[in-house]
Order: C-alpha cells, then sequence, then structure tokens
C-alpha cells in the first residue's frame, strides 16, 4: 500500500515541479474526460495547451491575452505572499477600465499626446479606488477582503452594463449597448505595422522585473513576506500589517485597472458588455500557477492565456463548447493546489505491520 | 513519611528497559539505553535539551515506538503502540505543556480526557475522593483560565491519578511554578509515591532532583552517562556529568557601576489583548545604565504584555508612560524605539522574534536594520547583512550551516544564541529580554547570560523577564516580581531571601494561595 510520508526538508524540487505535475494532470484528465463525452479528447488537449505555444502565427494573440494576466498575477500575487487574499481583481480591473474610458470621453474631441497617459492613469486610480474599499473594511472594520473584494466585482460589472446601456452609450451606435469608439490618440499603439501586439505585452515584462527587485531587494517586499509568513514577528520587526494590507491592494487593485484599461484602449478600442472576460479570476490561477514569484507568472502568464487561445482554436476544431476554457482553468487550479503536497510529502511505500 | 521503596527490592522492577534504540533520520536519539524503576520509587531522568530524554518517555507512553530493545513491565516483556496501551498497563503521563481547553471548567477538561465515557455524577465523585485523598486544592467546576498554572497542573494529575496508575512520568512539571507550588507538589508526589506507584520524573533542575528522587539516571547525547544517588552526589558533579564539560561561572555579575535612567516606565497601564490576556496596572520601574534588573513571575501574569509595551509593538495610552534615556516613546512604534536604541527579545523564538522560513541574514535584517546600515533607503544590502549575521554566528558560537541557513533549521538554543547576538550585537541601549535562556542547555546559558552581563559593564541597561530565579539570582542586581499585571517596587537581590520572593510571586492567585502556603507552614 501506498501512503504519504511527511519530508524532514519542503522540497525544493517538488516547488518547481509540481506546478508541471499539475499541467501534465490536467491533460490527462482532460484528454480522459473529453473522449468520455465523445469528443476527440487527445485533439482538443493538443489544441488547448500545445498548438497556441508552437505556431508562431498564434503568438502574438497569445502575447495579447498573456498581458493583462501576467500583470494582474502580479499585483495578486504580492498580496497573496502578506496574506491579503484579493479576489476581486476582476471587478479592479473592469473599474480601471471604467476609469479610463471616462478620461477618454471627455476629451473625445481633443488631440494630444497626453491623452492615452491620462487614461492610463486613470486607469490606475480607478482599479486602486476599488481595492481600497476591502483594504478600509479589512484595517477599520476586520471584514475578510476575500468576501468583499469578490462582491464588488459584480457590483463594478453592474456599473458597466449601466453605463454602457446608459448615460455612456454611444450616440451613433444605432442603439447598440456599447460606448464611442477610442480615437487614435486614446489608442494603445501596435508595436508593429497592422500587429495586434501593443505596449501593453513589454510593459508586463518590465513589471514584472521591477516586482522582483521590489520582492527580493527591498525593505517593501520583505515587510510583505513577513507580515505573510509571521505577523507577531512582523510587529516586532516595527512592520505595520495594516501598512501592509493597504500598499498591497493598492497595488493589486492599480495593477489590475491598468489592465483593463490596457484592454480597452488596445483590443476592445471601447467598452462593451462583453468587456469582462474573467481576466481576473484567471490571474490568481496565473499567480499559483507561478508560485508566486515575479517570473514564475510570466510563465504562468503564459500557459493560461494558451488555454485562452486554445480554447477558440477547439471551437471550431473539435467543435468544443467555449465553456470548456473555463474546465480546463479549473482543472489546472484543482490539480495545482493538490500538487502543493508533494512539497512538504512525498509517496513511500508502506511498511507491511509487523 | 514516605515509606521507603527500598523495602521492595525483591519484586521485579515495574518498569525495566534494555538497550532501547531510537533513531530519527540523521540523529540517534536514543542509543542503547538500559535503566529500572522500582515500585514506588522517584526515579530521575535527567539531562540537557536534545539529550534523548522527550523521546525515551514518549516511547515508554507508546507514542513513539523504540527501534530495538525491550520493555518490561513487573517482570513481563510489553509492547506498548499507543498513549491508550500505556494508561491501560497503569502508566500516567503529565506534560510539560497541558492539553486543557481555557474556556471549559476542571470537570469538564477531566471528562475529555478519559479513554471511556464516565457518567458526570460518578466522576464528581471519583474527583472529590482524589482531591481529599491528596488534599489537592482544586474546584472541580472553575473555568480553566481562571486558574494559576499550578492549578491547571493539578488538573492533569488528577486525570492520571483516576486511572490508578503504577508509573506516573512528570515531564518538567516545575518549569513554570512558584516556589511555593513546587514544595506543595513535592508532597503530592511522595504521597503518591508512598503508595506503591513509581514516578519518573523528568528535569534538569539539580536542587529538585536532590529534594525529591530516590535515584537518578543521567543522560547525554542519547546515552546513559552514569546513574547515581542524587541525594549522595553534589549538583555540581552532576551538571558535569549532564553537559559533559566544566560549568563556567558568570564572571563580572552584580555590583557593577550604576548610572543614570536609561529605561523609565510610569504608571504604565494597558489592557491585555482579549479574551484571556493580562492588564498591566501601573507598571513603575526604572531601569539604570550599568544594571540588570530582574522581572520574576509567574508564566501569564503580564510578562508578554509588558515586552510587547516596552517594544513598542503595542503602544501606551501616553508618550510619557515609557521613557527611553529621558525622552518620552510611549506612543513611538517599535521601529522608532529601535533607533533610538532600545532592543527587545520576546520569549517565542519561533514566528515572533525570528520567521522560521526566513535564512538567519534575512532574520537579522527583521530587527537590525535600524541601527546597522544594512538596508539604507529601503534596499537590502545583501553583503552587509551576510557580514553581520556571520559576525554573529561566530561571536556567539551558533551551530549553523550559515547566514544562509533558515531559521527552522536549527536547534531552539542554538537560534536563541543567534537572537541575542543579532540583539546585543546591535549595542543597545536598553536590552529588554524574556526568558532569555529558555529551553537552552546549559553550556549555551552561560554564553548568553554573560554576554548579557557584559552588555550591562559596558553602560547599557538590562531587563531580565524571567520565570527561572535562579537565574535571576545569578544575573540581576534589583529584583521586581510581577503579579497579575502589577509589578512590585525593586529589591535589592543581595538582601533578599528565596522565599520572600516566591510569595511575593505568589501573592494573589490570591488569598487561596496564601492560605495554602499558611496551612503547609
Amino acid at each position: 500500500m501506498l501512503e504519504w510520508r511527511r519530508r524532514r526538508e519542503p522540497s525544493k524540487a517538488m516547488l518547481y515541479l509540481s506546478p508541471l505535475i499539475a499541467i501534465a494532470l490536467t491533460m490527462l484528465t482532460g484528454t480522459i474526460v473529453f473522449t468520455a463525452m465523445g469528443y476527440d479528447g487527445l485533439t482538443a488537449v493538443y489544441d488547448f495547451f500545445l498548438l497556441p505555444l508552437l505556431e508562431p502565427q498564434r503568438w502574438p494573440d497569445l502575447g495579447v491575452k498573456a498581458a493583462p494576466l501576467v500583470m494582474i498575477a502580479l499585483g495578486l500575487a504580492i498580496g497573496f505572499r502578506a496574506n491579503v487574499w484579493n479576489i476581486g481583481a476582476e471587478g479592479q480591473y473592469v473599474m480601471g477600465a471604467i476609469a479610463g474610458t471616462g478620461v477618454a470621453l471627455a476629451t473625445y474631441d481633443m488631440t494630444g499626446w497626453w491623452i492615452l497617459p491620462a487614461m492610463a492613469l486613470a486607469g490606475v486610480l480607478g482599479g486602486m479606488a476599488w481595492a481600497a474599499i476591502p483594504a478600509l473594511l479589512r484595517t477599520k472594520l476586520q471584514v475578510s477582503e476575500i468576501l468583499t473584494s469578490l462582491m464588488l466585482t459584480y457590483v463594478a460589472i453592474q456599473a458597466l452594463y449601466y453605463l454602457v446601456r446608459g448615460p455612456w452609450k454611444d450616440p451613433d451606435g444605432f442603439n447598440f449597448p456599447q460606448t464611442r469608439m477610442f480615437t487614435p490618440d486614446q489608442t494603445l499603439p501596435a508595436m508593429t505595422e497592422g500587429s495586434l501586439v501593443h505596449l501593453g505585452i513589454p510593459l508586463a515584462l518590465v513589471i514584472a522585473v521591477i516586482a522582483w527587485l521590489v520582492m527580493e531587494k527591498t525593505t517593501a517586499g520583505f515587510a510583505v513576506k513577513v507580515v505573510g509568513l509571521a505577523p507577531a514577528a512582523a510587529r516586532h520587526g516595527g512592520f505595520s500589517a495594516e501598512r501592509t494590507t493597504w500598499l498591497t491592494l493598492l497595488t493589486g487593485g492599480g495593477l489590475a485597472g491598468l489592465a483593463g484599461l490596457f484592454e480597452a484602449a488596445g483590443p476592445f478600442g471601447q467598452l462593451t458588455p462583453q468587456f469582462p472576460v474573467g481576466y481576473g479570476f484567471t490571474a490568481i490561477i496565473v499567480a499559483f500557477l507561478g508560485r508566486l514569484h515575479p517570473l514564475g507568472i510570466v510563465f504562468g502568464g503564459i500557459v493560461l492565456a494558451a488555454t485562452y487561445v486554445g480554447g477558440e482554436v477547439a471551437q471550431t476544431t473539435v467543435k468544443l463548447p467555449q465553456a470548456a476554457t473555463g474546465m480546463f482553468q479549473a482543472l489546472l487550479l484543482f490539480f495545482l493546489l493538490a500538487t502543493n503536497v508533494l512539497i512538504t510529502y512525498r509517496i513511500g511505500l508502506k511498511a507491511r505491520p509487523a | 513519611m514516605t515509606a521507603s521503596p527500598r523495602d521492595r527490592t525483591d519484586a521485579p522492577p515495574r518498569l525495566a528497559l534494555s538497550h532501547i534504540s531510537k533513531s530519527f533520520p540523521g540523529v540517534k536519539a536514543n542509543e542503547d539505553i538500559s535503566l529500572s524503576v522500582r515500585p514506588g520509587e522517584i526515579h530521575a531522568l535527567l539531562g540537557e535539551n536534545g539529550a534523548g530524554k522527550s523521546t525515551l518517555v514518549k516511547i515508554i507512553y507508546g507514542v513513539q515506538q523504540a527501534d530495538a530493545g525491550t520493555i518490561a513491565w513487573n517482570g513481563d516483556i510489553v509492547s506498548i503502540p499507543s498513549p491508550k496501551a500505556a494508561r491501560r498497563l497503569g502508566i500516567g503521563m503529565v506534560f510539560q505543556h497541558f492539553s486543557l481547553f481555557d474556556a471549559m471548567t476542571v470537570i469538564e477538561n477531566i471528562a475529555l480526557g478519559l479513554d471511556e465515557a464516565v457518567d458526570r455524577d460518578e466522576l464528581k465523585a471519583r474527583v472529590a475522593k482524589v482531591l481529599e485523598s491528596y488534599s489537592l486544592p482544586l474546584d472541580p467546576e472553575r473555568e480553566v483560565h481562571t486558574l494559576s498554572v499550578g492549578e491547571r497542573q493539578r488538573i492533569e494529575i488528577v486525570r492520571c491519578l483516576l486511572q490508578k496508575p503504577k508509573l506516573l512520568i512528570m515531564d518538567e512539571p516545575t518549569s513554570v511554578l512558584t516556589p511555593q507550588e513546587v514544595e506543595r507538589l513535592f508532597e503530592t508526589l511522595r504521597q503518591i509515591a508512598s503508595e506503591g506507584c513509581s514516578i519518573l520524573y523528568i528535569s534538569h533542575k539539580l536542587h529538585e532532583i536532590k529534594a525529591l528522587c530516590d535515584t537518578a539516571t543521567i543522560l547525554r547525547g542519547g546515552k546513559v552517562v552514569a546513574a547515581c544517588d542524587p541525594k549522595v552526589e553534589t549538583t555540581r558533579r552532576m551538571a558535569e556529568l549532564m553537559i559533559g564539560a566544566d560549568l563556567k561561572q558568570i564572571e563580572g555579575a552584580h555590583g557593577g557601576k550604576v548610572g543614570s535612567s536609561r529605561l523609565t516606565a510610569s504608571s504604565l497601564s494597558m489592557p491585555g489583548e482579549p479574551p484571556f490576556g493580562t492588564n498591566l496596572k501601573e507598571v513603575s520601574f526604572e531601569a539604570r545604565a550599568g544594571e540588570i534588573l530582574g522581572i520574576a513571575g509567574v508564566a501569564g501574569n503580564g510578562q508578554a504584555e509588558l515586552l510587547t509595551a516596552l517594544s513598542g509593538e503595542r503602544l501606551a495610552a501616553s508618550p510619557a508612560m515609557i521613557q527611553l534615556d529621558g525622552k518620552p516613546v510611549g506612543c513611538a512604534g517599535a521601529g522608532q524605539r529601535r533607533a533610538a536604541g532600545l532592543a527587545c527579545v520576546p520569549e517565542e523564538r519561533n514566528g515572533h522574534a525570528a520567521v522560521p522560513d526566513f535564512s538567519l541574514a534575512e532574520n537579522a535584517v527583521l530587527t537590525a536594520r535600524y541601527r546597522l546600515p544594512l538596508a539604507p533607503q529601503g534596499f537590502i544590502r545583501l553583503g552587509a547583512v551576510r557580514r553581520f549575521a556571520q559576525a554573529v554566528i561566530g561571536r556567539f558560537d551558533v551551530r549553523t550551516t550559515g547566514p544562509a541557513a533558515p531559521a527552522r533549521a536549527l536547534s531552539g538554543g542554538n537560534l536563541q544564541k543567534f537572537i541575542m547576538g543579532r540583539e546585543i550585537g546591535q549595542e543597545p541601549g536598553v536590552l529588554v529580554v524574556s526568558q532569555p535562556t529558555w529551553g537552552v542547555d546549559a553550556g549555551a546559558a552561560a554564553a548568553i547570560r554573560q554576554a548579557l552581563v557584559d552588555l550591562a559593564a559596558r553602560g547599557s541597561a538590562v531587563v531580565v523577564i524571567s520565570q527561572d530565579l535562579d537565574e535571576l539570582l545569578e544575573l540581576a542586581d534589583r529584583l521586581c516580581v510581577i503579579n497579575e499585571g502589577r509589578l512590585s517596587a525593586p529589591r535589592a537581590v543581595a538582601d533578599l531571601k528565596i522565599e520572600e520572593i516566591g510569595l511575593m510571586m505568589g501573592g494573589i492567585h490570591g488569598a487561596g494561595q496564601a492560605a495554602e502556603v499558611a496551612a503547609h507552614a
């Protein structure tokens, strides 16, 4: 018989291997489940995970979808390290887009280089403002930020629905629920002529490197880690848990807001009811797949972006429903959390009782 | 008053261990241990932390299984696969750390600890009988959080006695008791032994073993190094057997040059943290340059609260309540106080004084960055951090692989040496330390105490909060006692008797205890 044995030391190798094991188990389970349902399971899994990575013509799309995931996950991971569980990045992402779009609509008949930076700033502030509510409730009233941030997501989405159907509806839009298209000065420039690739992609990488430096080399990053690992030691060392809660929630909200604005001013070019696609929730999986490490998150972002790209491919090739994307992402999170046990335990053969 | 256990030498030993060995990955906890305990004998198991005492009693109590060797019970070879099996044989154990539910009553806690379900009224009657026959003062209907540590220990003892044990294992039972409570416990134990129950008494306090035990087995490094009669052997000789080296005397304690006040508390009051924290009430003291001020007291009387109030982890109501070198700092945070020269070491090492998952180098950053240039402008300088950690490791003889070793990989004593070194290495003007040598072996404890004495000699004020009276008497120039959040006036150690301190410590678990002491005087 097999049994779990506690390791004397947490395994370093498993720390990095377990996400890969989780990916492998997700692919295996996916194959079995979809085959049992009468689809071509093997092709489905290939299309989901490998095709987007192997075909160079899909890389721009991959990058466009990875950028917001990475940006949001970087902010979330910093919070998670401090035991601050911001589950509502989706709402902060939507609020960032709304705030940025507010600037865009107000500057609709203006031109100038400053408009896009002003929108980006508004996006960051919008996301921060939405994250400030859970921060305030947690620090002043000890309300769990898990609940408040999650619930505020739905408030943000309803606000979006209201705006695009009411005050912000495009006057020339044949009554469709959407805002005006952004002007060229309000749209992210493409990195190369005619491609999808926008400024957000390199920026996500730059933010990842900055996040890594902050976490490893500064007392601010040190504070985040101490508060998360040993709150009493943090107090003893003069670090304030309250301040850390504020800083991590504002960072997470700000980055989610920026990602939202980039999505609005990039691929969408306007706000529509279809704007929230769940990047804020998927980014939670990205953060854990990347072991909450900024550079790991870049890897995790690419893997999860592949499931979005692959999901679209598999809809046409194997006729999988769109919901399959969500199922694969859920499977991945499930196995990711399950394989964590391998870090502290190993599987051994049970000795026969004497 | 004790029936001499030596009358019974012809009977087979109650417990006989032969050639017991037990290894854990990387360490031989017990190696070829043999010992025997006669009926009615009080047998001391003596050894430093890490000598293998805990592993050995866990094997006897069925918590762990020996790799080799046999256990004989009343002459028959037995296997003890679980604590339940041990209790069925008649082995009871009182652990160092009690497993009691604070919010439940004494009788409820006793009922929870029994193997079989017992009718409440019947249990009450049986408990009452045990309490009466050993004249143990304990109210079965009181909630546990209202009880003193000594009373809590009595619950555990009653729990064992209800099972009519033939062998009672006591693991470091006096570490949290006042001298009077210790005397009280010894009388109970002598009575239990006189009725034929053997007692295995684990301790490293030699004078207690001399006062109580008939025989002693001394362990070092997992092996038996000696067996002796503690009533005959000198404490010094037993200590040297225990640590395997000559004992060092602390040099330069007492009577250094005392200067002006460096740390002053004036009428410091602070509510305890709910639900069971102790309120600090009008605590006033003065720690002067060049002296060590000792604060004695039984655990849970406000020591933890006093330390966090002084360190700045919790802020006082007004700045003037705490003054550092004459400046009011009562409302300054922990960082500001450290920068101004006030260093603190809390009792709990893991998760309070140090982060177990951090390396030693990172743990150095935790508190030393205020006084040393380890992270100027918020950027951590890894080179400087590593050099400082390495210096601490060298100066305090911390046994570790280096500054990159995670704190949790160190033994308690070694981590304590590192933490003390980290604070002393910053040359603080004032050092407040709680339980500086708790769980630390005698050699390391002597080194830590010497470092405290030396720090005071260099002109710092040192405040030592400890439950170990011997330690305080050895180190402190003046002594106060903390009791239910109140601090007594300081007394010069030179003209203080240990009984007086005991009375000050017992003080208020109230009138009840004073009466109890009087009754036994």
